[in-house]
């Protein structure tokens, strides 16, 4: 039953992960930041988040995922 | 006339030597397993990471990518990060470590051949090989392109656009008739380490010589004003996620990416770069694109068929530094674009031509023929090439999107054993088809109920035609293998991995 609401956070998250890659809320947006447009600094943070987040899920559950208990 | 020496000098002596460090890499490693598709556990996270950064290093990232960001704003990094950084990776599990976990317990080396097992179908095998080597084709076009109008544009126009398309050609069939096989890690983490190392330098250079970014932004804000702002009557909403999404999906049934999911000796290779690829998009994709993004505020003027980053380097940095950038990116094209014809050719082999030709052919013939094979697909990819049937960043789209219309067939035959060998065949017949016409039958609109709607357009309201074309064939592998009762050859249980 954990397991199984575990498996649904990792879902979600990947999804928001994947939806926000684009920053929508900063659309026609023109904002420059230290000589970047503001939503080149969200892309750059966002990668690095999608790093963090994907580190965790091969510590946590990688082979879970699969059902399988590969080392 | 100087400039041209330096850079022609720069140029070929580079590549001969990438081709030379090559060859004695191959030649001096014993066995194969400093070879990163077989890495074991020995293998460093560095070397790791530039091996995968390698597979990155195409023509359409490389050339391509700066070319539209100059065309029309810097969008295209989101679209990478969309597309490589977080889709192709995700899918690189769902996709990558299923059908590594299946290749370890079955022993399969193609895509054909894991499909053709399960499905009990040589004719499903050779299909899948058959439609891989179909789209692998305006691939090694685009590299060809890229190396012509990189040389065009290092050259100002000096350098025919076909000499460089055949000088890369000509690079790519003796690496592969002399060295015979894919480059080694330690050379492909050379040339990822040079190439990264020079993009960043080439930033500085730029930023330095030109005065600042502050001076680049006030020559976009009075010549592109749209391009900081995100979005545009080009990158609209449709435009980026179809884009991302069609590439992220094509690019996992490209054959040497998808070979590598069978061939990796240890899980950790997968998990590594599963990890890695946000980190790579953002090193290699930011400094590319924004330099073409640049180019556009300080006024460059590209020459008709070149790219634009030479020309961009020229105007501010060496010739021979120039020259030295563009050369490094043809090497690691080439080296690439080995390993796209490597994994052609053994699929043309393993799936085409043991199974319908000759079964037994002895390993010395198989060598020769797959040597042969290479050349010939290289050489007629040449000849497409001086054609030149659209930009870099389309020729890319097109193929791209003739992969995507196999994986999410592949993807669903991988997770759900109700799909039938008839479901399967309604799948990929049916997303080829409807996505071939779109793509080869011209444009044409019809008037219904008095609203002119066009038909086999490349896209319809900005959405790439691809994308319902993935959806048609998912639907197709359904509903049909519903319909169908499986054939008695099928192996239900060849896709389950679970102990449970």
């Amino acid at each position: 039953m954990a397991d199984r609401i575990v498996d649904v956070l990792w879902v979600v998250a990947f999804a928001l992960l994947t939806v926000f890659s684009v920053p929508w809320f900063l659309w026609g947006d023109g904002t420059v930041v230290a000589g970047l447009p503001a939503w080149l600094w969200w892309h750059i943070g966002w990668m690095v988040v999608a790093t963090a987040l994907f580190w965790q899920f091969t510590k946590r559950a990688w082979d879970r995922g699969m059902g399988v208990t590969n080392g | 006339m100087a400039e041209l020496a330096i850079q022609l000098g720069v140029v070929l002596a580079y590549l001969l030597v990438a081709l030379i460090i090559g060859v004695i890499a191959y030649r001096v490693t014993t066995n194969a397993a400093e070879d990163y598709y077989l890495a074991d556990r020995s293998i460093g996270t560095i070397v790791l990471l530039f091996t995968t950064f390698a597979t990155l290093l195409s023509a359409f990232t490389f050339f391509g990518g700066p070319n539209i960001a100059y065309a029309q704003g810097p969008e295209w990094i989101l679209v990478m990060g969309v597309m490589d950084g977080v889709l192709f990776a995700i899918l690189w599990y769902l996709i990558g470590y299923k059908q590594w976990l299946i290749g370890q317990k079955h022993g399969y080396v193609t895509l054909g051949e894991m499909l053709g097992d399960r499905f009990g179908s040589q004719t499903l095998r050779g299909l899948v090989a058959l439609i891989s080597l179909f789209w692998l084709f305006p691939y090694v076009m685009l590299q060809q392109m890229g190396a012509g109008e990189a040389l065009t544009g290092l050259s100002n126009g000096v350098i025919p656009y076909w000499a460089g398309a055949a000088l890369i050609t000509l690079f790519m069939i003796l690496y592969v008739v002399i060295a015979g096989m894919r480059g080694v890690a330690w050379t492909d983490t050379i040339q990822g380490l040079f190439m990264l190392s020079v993009t960043w330098i080439a930033v500085v250079w730029v930023l330095v010589a030109v005065g600042g970014i502050g001076v680049i932004n006030s020559g976009l804000s009075s010549s592109n004003p749209e391009f900081l702002a995100l979005g545009s009557d080009f990158y609209t909403p449709a435009y980026i996620i179809s884009t991302a999404v069609v590439i992220a999906f094509g690019v996992t049934m490209f054959p040497q990416i998808n070979q590598r999911f069978f061939v990796a000796k240890s899980d950790r290779v997968l998990k590594r770069s599963f990890t890695l690829w946000p980190v790579l998009v953002l090193l290699l994709f930011v400094p590319t694109f924004l330099l073409g993004t640049w180019a556009a505020g300080l006024d460059i003027t590209v020459p008709e068929g070149a790219n634009v980053l030479p020309v961009l380097l020229n105007e501010y940095t060496p010739v021979w530094f120039a020259a030295l950038v563009i050369a490094g990116a043809m090497a690691a094209m080439m080296s690439s674009s080995d390993s796209m014809l490597l994994s052609g050719s053994s699929y043309f082999m393993r799936d085409l031509y043991k199974p319908f030709v000759t079964p037994d052919v002895s390993e010395s013939r198989e060598a020769t023929l797959a040597r042969i094979g290479v050349a010939v697909f290289a050489t007629l990819a040449f000849f497409a090439s001086l054609t030149r049937p659209g930009t870099l960043i389309e020729v890319g789209n097109t193929a791209f999107g003739g992969f995507a219309q196999l994986t999410l067939p592949v993807m669903i035959a991988l997770y759900w054993g109700g799909v039938t060998r008839d479901g399967m065949f309604a799948g990929l017949v049916g997303g080829q088809l409807l996505y071939l016409s779109h793509v080869f039958v011209p444009t044409v609109t019809v008037d219904v109920a008095g609203m002119t709607l066009p038909l086999f357009a490349r896209a319809y309201a900005g959405w790439d035609v691809a994308l319902p074309a993935m959806v048609v064939g998912a639907v197709l592998v359904v509903t049909v293998s519903y319909a169908t009762a499986p054939a008695p050859t099928e192996e239900h249980d060849r896709f389950v991995v679970s102990a449970d």
